[in-house]
C-alpha cells in the first residue's frame, strides 16, 4: 500500500525481525499477536485436560478399586482402533506439545514486554489490572514446577518409597498424608485456579472471540471455572488430611494382583 | 465555588534524551480550584522563570481535549484521576488543599523523553504510516451518502476513530502494549466498506508495525480505564480476529 506516505523515522525498535523467516504458517509464530493467539489456544487445550482430569480424579472418592479402573479404563481408550495406551499417548503428546508452546511464548512475550517498558520511579497505579492479571508470570511458573513434583511423585513414584504403579489410590493417600505435601498441592491448586481466572477471561480476548451480546458472560465463566477447578482440586489434598481418603498403607491393587497371580500359579 | 488550594509536586525533570533524570519538587501555593491541571503547570512555570528557572517542559495544543498533544502520568494514573478526559480537561477540583502529585513523563520505551515531561511519540506515526489511511485516487469528490453505510456499522467505527493518539493507553498499560491505539485505528477503517480495499494488508502491517515498537497486551483492561475517549478493549479482539485471518488470507492472495 501507500505510495505517498514519507516514511516515518522513529526510535529504535524494541522487537528485532526475526533472523530467520519461518514458512507459512510458522510465521504467525514469529510475530507477537501469533504468539498471544497460540497462547490462547493452548490455554484452552490445557484448561480442557485440567477441568477433565478434575473431574476424573473424583473417582478417588468411590474407592481405590474405582479409580483404579478408571485409570485403566484411559488407557483402553481407543483399543477397538489403536494397540492399548494409544490414544492415551497420543493425548499426551498433545498436551506436552500445548504445554512447551504455552510456555515458550509466555517467556517470549513477556520479554518483549519487559523491554518495551519503561519504569520511572513513580509507581503505578492500577485500575482495571486484578491481581490475577498482574500475577500470571508467577502462577504460571508455579504450575509448571508443581507440574514436574506432581508427576514424579505420582506417576513415576521417585518420592514415594511405597509406591505402587497403577494404584493411585494407594499413591495418592500415602503422598497426601504428608503435611508438607499437602501444603504444596493447595498452594499450587490455588495459583492454578488464580491463573484461570484471568487465563479464561484473557483468552477470549487473544483469540478474538468477541461479541458485546455475550462479553459479560466471560467474567462468570472465568470465575465459575477457576471455582469448580479451586474447590475439586483442594478436595484431595483436605479429605487425605482429614482420614476420609485412607488405605491404612495397603495398597489393594497390589493384593489384588497378588491374589490373580497366586490363582494362576495352582 | 472557586478556592485556592496550596500544593507540593514531585515533577521528572530530565535536561534532554541522554541526560539522566531525577524528580524535583515544587511547591504550587494558591492555585485557583478553577485552573485547568496544564493551567496550574503554566502558573508553576511562570514563577520559576521570575526565579530564573528553566520551566518545565510540557506538550499541549488543543487544550480542549481533541488533539492528543497533552498527556502526563499524574500520580501513576495516565491523564490523571478523572475517567474519560485527557489532561487539559482536568481540573485543579479534583485535588484537595495539601495534596503531592507526582508528574512523569508518559512511559514505554519507545516513548523516549525528549525534555522533561515531553516525550518522543513518532512510533505512533510509524504505526499510522504501516496503513492506517485508505487509499482514493483523487478527482470530483464522490456524492454524500454513496456508499452506504449502516447506522450501527457506522456509530462502531465513530467510537473507534474517536481515538485522539494520545498514548494514554500506552503509558497506562504494564506491558507498554499499544493495542489499543492500533486496534482503534486499524478497526475504525476496517469497519466501514471504504476500508475493506486495504483491510487485510493494513491489519497486517500495522500490528506488525505496533509489535516492533511496544510490548504484547496481556488483557489487564488498564488502557480502556486511562483512554480520554473512553474506547473499548473490544476493538483489540477484533483486531486480533483480523490480523489472523490477514495472515491466511495475504498468503492465498499474494502467493
Ligand atoms: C496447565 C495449566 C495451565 C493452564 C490451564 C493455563 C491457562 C492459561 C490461559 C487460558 C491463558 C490465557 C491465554 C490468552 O490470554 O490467550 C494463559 C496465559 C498465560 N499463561 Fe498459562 N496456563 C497453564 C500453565 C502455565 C504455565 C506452566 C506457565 C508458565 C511457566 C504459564 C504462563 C502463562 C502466562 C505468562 C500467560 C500470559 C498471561 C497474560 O496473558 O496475562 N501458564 N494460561
Ligand atoms: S486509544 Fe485512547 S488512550 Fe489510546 S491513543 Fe487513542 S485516545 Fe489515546
Ligand atoms: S491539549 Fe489537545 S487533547 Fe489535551
Amino acid at each position: 500500500m501507500a505510495q505517498a506516505i514519507t516514511r516515518v523515522s522513529a526510535p529504535p525498535p524494541v522487537r528485532s525481525e526475526p533472523k530467520i523467516k519461518l514458512p507459512w504458517p510458522l510465521s504467525i509464530y514469529q510475530t507477537a499477536v501469533g504468539k498471544k493467539w497460540v497462547m490462547g489456544l493452548t490455554g484452552v487445550a490445557l484448561l480442557g485436560f485440567i477441568v477433565v482430569h478434575m473431574i476424573g480424579n473424583l473417582h478417588l472418592y468411590e474407592g481405590p478399586l474405582e479409580i483404579h479402573e478408571y485409570a485403566e479404563t484411559l488407557r483402553d481408550l481407543g483399543t477397538k482402533l489403536l494397540p492399548r495406551t494409544w490414544l492415551l499417548w497420543i493425548m499426551r503428546i498433545g498436551l506436552i506439545i500445548a504445554f512447551a508452546l504455552h510456555i515458550h511464548s509466555a517467556y517470549s512475550l513477556s520479554r518483549m514486554s519487559i523491554a518495551a517498558d519503561q519504569r520511572y520511579p513513580g509507581g503505578r497505579n492500577y485500575i482495571a489490572a486484578n491481581f490475577a492479571s498482574r500475577t500470571m508470570r508467577w502462577t504460571g511458573p508455579i504450575i509448571g514446577l508443581y507440574l514436574f513434583y506432581h508427576l514424579a511423585d505420582l506417576t513415576w513414584g521417585w518420592f514415594n518409597p511405597d509406591f505402587v504403579r497403577g494404584d493411585p489410590y494407594h499413591n495418592v493417600s500415602e503422598s497426601l498424608s504428608s503435611i508438607p505435601v499437602a501444603i504444596l498441592y493447595i498452594v499450587a491448586n490455588t495459583a492454578l485456579a488464580v491463573h484461570i481466572f484471568h487465563g479464561t477471561w484473557s483468552m477470549f480476548q487473544s483469540l478474538g472471540v468477541n461479541s458485546p451480546r455475550y462479553n459479560h458472560l466471560r467474567r462468570y465463566l472465568a470465575a465459575g471455572l477457576a471455582g469448580i477447578i479451586l474447590v475439586g482440586n483442594l478436595s484431595f489434598p483436605i479429605f487425605v488430611q482429614a482420614g476420609v481418603i485412607d488405605d491404612d498403607g495397603r495398597s489393594i491393587v497390589e493384593e489384588l494382583q497378588h491374589g490373580a497371580a497366586e490363582e494362576e500359579d495352582h | 465555588m472557586s478556592a485556592e488550594i496550596n500544593l507540593t509536586l514531585k515533577v521528572w525533570r530530565q535536561a534532554g534524551p541522554n541526560a539522566e533524570g531525577r524528580f524535583v519538587t515544587y511547591e504550587a501555593n494558591g492555585i485557583s480550584t478553577d485552573a485547568s491541571f496544564l493551567e496550574m503547570l503554566d502558573i508553576v512555570n511562570e514563577r520559576l522563570i521570575e526565579a530564573g528557572e528553566e520551566p518545565i517542559v510540557f506538550e499541549s495544543d488543543c487544550r480542549e481535549g481533541i488533539c492528543g498533544t497533552c498527556g502526563l502520568m499524574i500520580n501513576g494514573q495516565a491523564h490523571g484521576p478523572q475517567k474519560g478526559t485527557a489532561t487539559c480537561q482536568l481540573h485543579m477540583r479534583s485535588f484537595s488543599d495539601g495534596d503531592h502529585i507526582v508528574i512523569e513523563p508518559w512511559r514505554a520505551t519507545s516513548f523516549p523523553v525528549l525534555r522533561d515531561l515531553a516525550v518522543d511519540r513518532r512510533a505512533m506515526d510509524a504505526i499510522i504510516g504501516a496503513g492506517g489511511y485508505i487509499s482514493v485516487n483523487t478527482g470530483a469528490a464522490a456524492d454524500a451518502n454513496l456508499t452506504p453505510v449502516p447506522k450501527e456499522t457506522a456509530d462502531t467505527a465513530f467510537d473507534a476513530a474517536a481515538c485522539i493518539g494520545c498514548g494514554a493507553c500506552v503509558a497506562a498499560c504494564p506491558n507498554s502494549a499499544a493495542q489499543l491505539f492500533t486496534a482503534a485505528k486499524v478497526q475504525h477503517l476496517n469497519l466501514l466498506p471504504q476500508g475493506q480495499a486495504e483491510r487485510w494488508a493494513r491489519t497486517e502491517a500495522m500490528v506488525e508495525t505496533m509489535e516492533a515498537f511496544f510490548g504484547s497486551c496481556t488483557n489487564h483492561g488498564e488502557c480502556e480505564e486511562a483512554c480520554p475517549k473512553e474506547i473499548p478493549i473490544d476493538f483489540i479482539a477484533w483486531t486480533n480476529r483480523d490480523y489472523i485471518k490477514a495472515k491466511v488470507k495475504n498468503r492465498k492472495l499474494v502467493g
